[in-house]
């Protein structure tokens, strides 16, 4: 099936999303990795606020090459999501509905993401001057000096993902293979 | 004897330049050739689609002089020096600079963090990772090979036991693989070392991604085992982004070296199906 969704998030827009759905994405997505999530996470444990509001928002694993001038953002694929995954449940908690990125998660994350109804979603990983073409505008919002790491606010228009982790504990890097696999057999008999 | 030649720094800096802009926007013919080969091939709809989409990305790298893949790297950078070769100047300061410059220039991403711990962006992608070679002859070869950190991280080595022999070595080759899933952005390439010393094993399998995906090993065992490693990776179906499909690997290369009567090491540098490398002789 193939989904457009607007941010912010709903549960109820999420629910109907299966792992291996396509979605094509709008509206506004944060970019945060590594050192963005350690800041975050840092300022949650001071109760402080944080550079954009969780409930309903989606963020993007990335960090873009630097924008041409006249354009809105450079090569922008993907990073490995796993490294995210220790700050991650907290973050669903607090209202976080999706994740974009690559990779698998770990299990405290899949069990986060049908608890709270959230929706991790893959980009195509090294595809980064396919993905910059759904990128409509970027601004950096929070920590210009982590270069690439900065927090930015993306404007984006049908971003083409694939859900990877559904609401309801399902897993295409766990289906997809074996659905493959599936078919090998039934064409042997 | 024959004559010396002269290369001044300012050359060296000139051509790592234009080479880290040309690795970072145009996939060498050999990857581009496998990843078309495998899309035509490619039985799996969600496969299929999803290696069209990789081709679609390097059209459109090319059109609008983007990077193939955001993480464009560390600067890894092999040198083939020439021993006839007298250079004017530091060569490791005129690589810098030509690392320094091409990133600027290329609108390339500056990945490098001066301190593993203290995580301080140096601003320039320097330094490079620089592997130099003397060689005869009277001429420079530089290759630089930005490597990403998405299939650098999935890299392993072990120290086997030499009773462990080829089994050992499929089998973690293979747990590597599945260890990886899609982290390593499949359909992805491998480079194997196998013997050396600790050291030397890792940078093998660093070396091997350096040979042209239609080159076998010369040695006809090791072109065997290349063979049966890409079929068995191949056999797993994890497919392009792990979605599932025959396409997991485009190809292995693997190198080897002698090593003690008591050590089996085996590496494996992982990479992606962005594997880049651009390559000028001076």
């Amino acid at each position: 099936m193939e989904y457009s969704l607007q941010t912010p998030l709903t549960t109820a827009a999420l629910a109907p999303l299966k792992a291996g759905d396509t979605v094509l994405l709008s509206g506004v997505v944060y970019t945060a990795r590594d050192a963005a999530h350690a800041r975050m996470a840092a300022l949650l444990d001071e109760g402080k606020p944080l550079p954009f509001a969780l409930a309903g928002a989606a963020i993007y694993y990335v960090g873009p090459t630097p924008e041409r001038p006249g354009c809105a953002i450079g090569a922008a694929g993907p990073t490995t999501a796993g490294r995210m995954d220790s700050f991650t449940p907290r973050l669903l908690g607090l209202g976080l509905a999706a994740m974009i990125g690559k990779g698998k998660r770990s299990d405290a994350v899949k069990a986060a993401v049908v608890q709270n109804g959230a929706v991790y979603l893959g980009a195509i990983g090294g595809a980064g001057a396919l993905m910059a073409g759904s990128v409509k505008s970027c601004e950096i919002v929070a920590w210009p000096d982590l270069g690439c790491e900065a927090v930015r606010k993306l404007v984006v228009e049908n971003m083409p993902l694939t859900v990877l982790l559904d609401a309801h504990g399902g897993d295409l890097y766990a289906a997809g293979p074996a659905a493959y696999l599936q078919s090998l057999q039934k064409a042997a008999k | 004897m024959s004559e010396r030649r002269k290369l001044t720094a300012a050359q060296i800096t000139d051509a790592v330049e234009e080479l880290c802009i040309r690795a970072n926007t145009q996939l060498p013919a050999d990857v581009q050739a496998a990843l078309d080969a495998a899309q035509a091939a490619e039985p799996w709809p969600l496969a299929k689609n999803t290696l069209g989409l990789l081709q679609k990305n390097l059209c459109i790298a090319t059109e609008k002089e983007l990077p193939i893949c955001q993480d464009t790297g560390m600067a890894c950078v092999f040198v083939a020096l020439g021993q006839q070769v007298t250079l004017e100047g530091d060569l490791y300061a005129a690589i810098n600079e030509g690392v320094r410059r091409g990133y600027q220039k290329g609108y390339l991403r500056k990945s490098i963090t001066a301190d593993p711990l203290q995580r301080e962006n140096t601003g320039d992608n320097t330094p490079a990772f620089i592997t130099l070679h003397l060689v005869p002859g009277d001429s420079c070869t530089i290759t630089v090979a930005p490597k990403g950190a998405g299939s650098e991280n999935m890299s392993r080595l072990a120290m086997l036991k030499p009773a462990d022999g080829v089994a050992g070595v499929k089998a973690f080759v293979l747990d590597t693989v599945a260890q990886a899933g899609a982290n390593p952005c499949p359909p992805v390439i491998l480079g194997v070392g196998i013997g050396g010393s600790f050291d030397q094993c890792a940078a093998l399998a660093k070396k091997a991604l350096l040979r042209p995906l239609d080159v076998p090993n010369p040695d006809p065992y090791y072109a065997a085992l290349e063979g049966e490693l890409l079929a068995a990776i191949n056999a797993t179906g994890f497919g392009p982004q792990g979605f599932g499909g025959a396409t997991t690997c485009l190809g292995v290369a693997i190198e080897k070296l002698p090593t003690h009567v008591a050590c089996l090491p085996v590496a494996v540098n992982m990479s992606c199906h962005v594997t880049r490398r651009a390559t000028a002789r001076l």
